[in-house]
């Protein structure tokens, strides 16, 4: 069985660790929340200018004042603090958040990453993606590993505009886990969702992968 | 004796628009948004406007209202996913957009503000955002520069306001709106509530009144949730 979205999620939040502070893409990304394990200090930042996101507020607490990057309605923990759009990103682009995971359209096997426009179809901006794959330590994409006509989204080179280059640490699919390193060696599968045999992962990929997994 | 406060937005924003005129309009989708000044934006009818906000509203409200009245003629933005007469015309040639990542929009228009003319960032690097701009080595890394942001005219909100302009937004309904404060050639700010002088803490104000050269209590907010989402009551009675 391929992962789940939240299997995926999960299996992405195994790469926090205590103290982080993680910044989480709308969409897909921000179910990593769910699953930061128990006694675990990770200090959530909305780039919208919060630090210390806490869960959605319960039914009739929900201030208009109080959004996160996915304009979601969320709450505040004691810890947080919140900050103007430019200090969000002097914080982003200045290297201090130590983890980023992003929704993708394509990650090409340099480390490239693309998930803001398809020209002439869909064009909704980068945000803040540009800013975040520039300035974060490392970068988690987590995205189905193909589009619903099949295609591989994991290509060899991304024909879709960029996001950044060089920029994708690892990639975690429904079929298992990249290590892309931003291009500087050969794409390495790490890990197989349970079920997913190499051959379906090869079959169903486009760009070139090593692995020492059978 | 000047006065900055003004009773009604129509008013505030009189004498200051023009068309073809560059607008910066503050808020995050719709959280923080001038929400009296973009009505009175729409009502005055003025157009070919350049606006820079780092959405553009939704469909029937905000600067949604203003893209469908027919005024907008270009778009600086990051994000506009949210809005789908947006998108079509922006598909069919009808409205420019200057897509800028959202950190470099928001460092632009604190330049703006600030008297830089320009600044090198990370940020679009072998990107469409890095077509036609000059790029240079700082330590063996390639930067991109990016121009500074100003604006003839920038519209922001904010929480509690003074006569002196002090103002003062609440949790992330700040976003882009004290660089905004700063880099128009004149900002009128709307608050929820004008406070007598001296009653800010004047500790926590964000935007200080030099910036601000009209400001205006608007009569009511409507504060449109874009996306609600909560948790069930019940969790918080187990807890």
């Amino acid at each position: 069985m391929p992962w789940t979205r939240d299997d995926m999620t999960a299996r992405a939040a195994r790469e926090l660790k205590d103290g982080f502070y993680v910044n989480l893409g709308i969409g897909i990304p921000t179910l990593v929340a769910n699953h930061i394990p128990p006694g675990m200090q990770v200090t959530l930042q909305s780039e919208n200018g919060m630090l210390g996101m806490g869960p959605y507020p319960f039914e009739g607490e929900e201030d208009p004042d109080l959004v996160n990057a996915g304009k979601m309605t969320i709450s505040e923990l004691d810890a947080s603090s919140y900050f103007n759009s430019a200090e969000s990103f002097a914080m982003i682009r200045g290297g201090h958040i130590d983890l980023s995971v992003l929704g993708a359209m394509q990650v090409a096997a340099n480390g490239d990453l693309a998930n803001w426009m398809v020209p002439g179809k869909m064009v909704k901006g980068m945000g803040g993606a540009m800013d975040l794959v520039a300035g974060v330590k490392r970068v988690i994409v987590v995205m189905e590993h193909c589009e619903k006509s099949g295609r591989s989204k994991l290509v060899r080179e991304c024909t879709l505009p960029l996001t950044g280059k060089g920029v994708v640490d690892l990639l975690v699919t429904d079929l298992g886990v990249f290590d892309i390193n931003r291009g500087r060696g050969a794409v390495r599968l790490v890990e197989l969702a349970p079920g997913v045999t190499l051959a379906e992962v090869r079959a169903r990929t486009e760009a070139d992968f090593v692995t020492d997994l059978v | 004796m000047a006065t900055k406060i003004q009773s009604d937005a129509a008013s505030a924003l009189a004498g200051l628009l023009f068309d073809g005129m560059t607008v910066m309009a503050g808020g995050f989708g719709l959280c923080g948004i001038p929400e009296n000044l973009i009505l009175a934006i729409r009502e005055s009818g003025v157009k070919d406007l350049t606006v820079v906000s780092n959405n553009c509203g939704v469909d029937g409200f905000g600067l949604g209202l203003l893209l469908e009245n027919g005024q907008i003629r270009k778009m600086i933005s990051s994000y506009v996913g949210e809005n789908e007469l947006f998108e079509r015309l922006y598909i069919e040639g009808r409205l420019e957009v200057e897509f800028t990542p959202q950190g470099t929009l928001a460092e632009r228009i604190r330049a703006g503000g600030a008297g830089i003319p320009a600044f090198y960032t990370r940020t679009g690097v072998g990107t469409v955002v890095a077509e036609g701009k000059e790029t240079r080595e700082f330590d063996g890394e390639t930067y991109l520069m990016e121009r500074a942001l100003k604006a003839d005219l920038s519209i922001v909100k904010a929480w509690k306001g003074d006569a002196e302009g002090n103002l003062i937004y609440r949790k992330t309904a700040r976003n882009f709106n004290p660089m905004m404060a700063t880099a128009g050639r004149v900002c009128v700010a709307e608050v929820e509530s004008l406070v007598p002088t001296g009653t800010l803490d004047k500790d926590m104000i964000h935007t200080p009144g030099v910036y601000v050269h009209r400001i205006l209590q608007g009569p009511a907010y409507e504060k449109r949730i874009e996306r609600l989402t909560t948790r069930p009551r019940s969790e918080k009675a187990s807890a």
